[in-house]
């Protein structure tokens, strides 16, 4: 009796949530179904089976030049990340395993930075970018985004490596490791999972990024944010273009946030929620 | 006779090994490693405690630290001097100190209230749906369900969307009034179809930023959930509590540190609300959806004073510092742990 309430139950939890989440993600199918369909359908009323057609890719590429934001995009998001890790994992490093005094202090503190709001710097940080030829080119973005996320990516490190066993380190080093054998051969093994995962989740944060990557770039290094969201004045009522160029944008992200849900919990909450 | 137990007596001196090593991991977790302490003058122990025989000492965490705190300090005093400055772009040449006129400027500008009113509704709207909903689903997720996996799937992507995206989806594809879907599906119904945009800017646009963040208060608050232990519902069930008593007196409780993490977090960006307003409503009609964000962009870079648009940022940093002193206890709490 009690198996087939429980069994009921199950059924009713499923039907529910399935219904949730499909009005949650409906906008983002509705939006594929639009990017394969013709312009004139795209605006005929509500219907879920497109034409099938795969023109507006072709010509988001042929008219607007997708190549060359989405090219901004990947340059900007995938250099300023592995720039942030290169600068980040001595420090999360020398955080998670020679802590001082200070160490505790120095997190809070980067943490802060992430506080400030970005409009608080906005004059400055144009007059700057202005006066230094630094608007409008990838460089300029990548370090924008770097500085950004520097404290996530920090962090981030920060509680992954703290989970590695300092006994392990210890071990190695009474067995007569000398430094670089104990990167190389004990931490480095151990470590590239939560490199990894921070890697993906800042990729994604940097993807994303709409406040600088708008506001500091132009025709030359607008990434894919720019370039979507200039697409809402000139383009009108395009929506099945609209809808093909959006498409190819999130795609990627889209596919790369499936896998690192776990992560991102960490991430996002500082390692306050695991 | 006595030997074998003089032998006990001794092993029994030190410490258990586990025991051993949960204190060890303790230390490295506190950070008051004996091992890192040995050595108290950072001056006279440059490899932090590393023995010094070796060539190179580990990694260290001052680039991080100088690039941050430059990041920090230049822009943000630029922003706090600019402040007091009577600094037009249009008209560079009118430049003096302007004490705090910015200030003032900025203060008796009738946009400055509305826009601190719709930021406040923003931020208290879209969290407000977001927790509840979240709660909801996330407790919704926790069941046994069939095709776990693709449900939650779903319920995350809209996290990943990127905000122009998000916004132009909803605007030109949900909420159009002539060829949106909801408005065909009011016209199905038989009822006038609504513009959401001219007739509740606002609600709209806290309508999307909600979708985007609801995952992030879902995504958060099941993990918090999966963490509350199975035995507590349990014995809880057995004592005859019945959902609502178990959810008032076990899981939100057990969730209140979760729930006060995304507030915080959320509060963080939802001050900063920027690339939906543009793409949708690009502050209007008048300044009906104009947040504080907004209106600091507008100053700075529709009407070039930079003056104040700076004393703009300082509220700006202000108002996000009060949020933020609240968050970071939160979180340094977690660090003692």
């Amino acid at each position: 009796m009690a198996r087939a309430v429980s069994t009921r139950r199950k059924w009713i939890a499923t039907a529910a949530a399935w219904v949730v989440a499909l009005v949650i993600f409906f906008p983002i199918f509705y939006m594929v179904v639009t990017s394969l369909k013709t312009e004139p359908e795209a605006i005929a009323g509500i219907s879920l089976i497109p034409s099938g057609t795969f023109e507006n890719y072709v010509e988001v590429q042929t008219q607007r030049d997708y190549f060359k934001p989405f090219l901004n995009s990947v340059i900007i998001s995938l250099g300023s990340t592995l720039i942030a890790l290169l600068i980040a994992i001595p420090a999360a490093w020398s955080m998670a395993f020679s802590p001082t005094r200070r160490t505790k202090d120095i997190l809070m503190w980067m943490l802060s930075t992430k506080m400030m709001p970005a409009v608080g710097v906005l004059v400055p940080m144009f007059l700057i970018f202005r006066d230094t030829g630094l608007l409008d080119t990838r460089i300029g973005l990548t370090v924008v985004l770097t500085l950004i996320n520097l404290p996530i990516v920090v962090w981030m490190l920060y509680t992954y490596f703290r989970e590695i066993p300092g006994e392990i380190l210890e071990a190695a080093r009474m067995d007569g490791a000398t430094l670089m054998g104990e990167i190389v051969y004990v931490l480095t093994p151990m470590a590239v999972p939560g490199i990894a995962s921070t890697m993906l989740l800042n990729i994604i944060l940097a993807w994303n990024e709409a406040f600088w990557s708008i506001r500091l770039s132009a025709a030359n290094a607008a990434p894919l944010t720019a370039f979507i969201a200039s697409f809402s004045s000139p383009q009108g009522l395009f929506w099945a273009k609209l809808s093909a160029a959006s498409t190819l944008a999130i795609a990627p992200i889209l596919i790369m946030g499936w896998f690192s849900q776990r992560q991102l919990v960490r991430g996002l909450t500082f390692g306050a929620v695991k | 006779m006595h030997q074998p137990h003089k032998r006990l007596a001794r092993s029994n001196y030190l410490p258990h090994p586990e025991v051993r090593a949960q204190r060890a991991s303790k230390d490295a977790l506190s950070g008051k490693s004996r091992r890192t302490i040995r050595n108290r003058n950072p001056a006279r122990d440059p490899c932090h405690g590393y023995a010094t025989n070796q060539n190179a000492c580990p990694p260290d965490d001052g680039p991080a630290v100088v690039l941050l705190l430059i990041w920090m300090i230049v822009p943000l005093s630029m922003t706090i001097w600019y402040s007091f400055q009577n600094y037009n772009m249009l008209n560079p040449a009118m430049r003096g100190f302007a004490g705090f006129f910015n200030y003032v400027y900025f203060y008796t500008d009738p946009a400055f209230y509305q826009a601190i009113i719709n930021t406040l509704f923003i931020v208290v709207g879209v969290l407000f749906i977001t927790i509840v909903g979240g709660i909801a689903l996330a407790l919704l997720l926790d069941q046994p369900i069939f095709g776990q996996g693709i449900v939650r799937i779903l319920v995350i992507s809209p996290f990943f969307v990127m905000p122009p995206v998000a916004a132009l989806i909803w605007k030109n594809m949900i909420m159009h009034p002539g060829y949106g879907v909801l408005a065909d599906v009011s016209r199905f119904l038989g009822l006038q179809p609504v513009d959401w945009f001219a007739q509740y800017p606002l609600t709209s646009v806290i309508i999307i930023v909600a979708w985007q963040w609801l995952p992030f208060a879902t995504l958060i608050l099941l993990t918090a959930l999966q963490s509350l232990d199975e035995e507590q519902k349990e014995a809880a069930e057995m004592d005859g509590a019945n959902f609502a008593n178990r959810f008032w007196y076990l899981t939100l409780p057990h969730l209140a540190r979760a729930i006060t993490v995304v507030i915080l977090i959320q509060t963080i960006f939802l001050l900063a609300v920027y690339a939906e307003i543009l793409v949708t409503t690009n502050g209007g009609p008048g300044y009906a959806t104009t947040n504080l964000a907004f209106l600091i962009y507008r100053t700075a870079l529709l009407s070039y004073d930079v003056g104040g648009a700076s004393a703009g940022g300082v509220i700006a940093v202000v108002l996000a510092n009060i949020v933020a002193i609240f968050l970071m206890r939160a979180v340094g709490r977690n660090l003692d742990r």
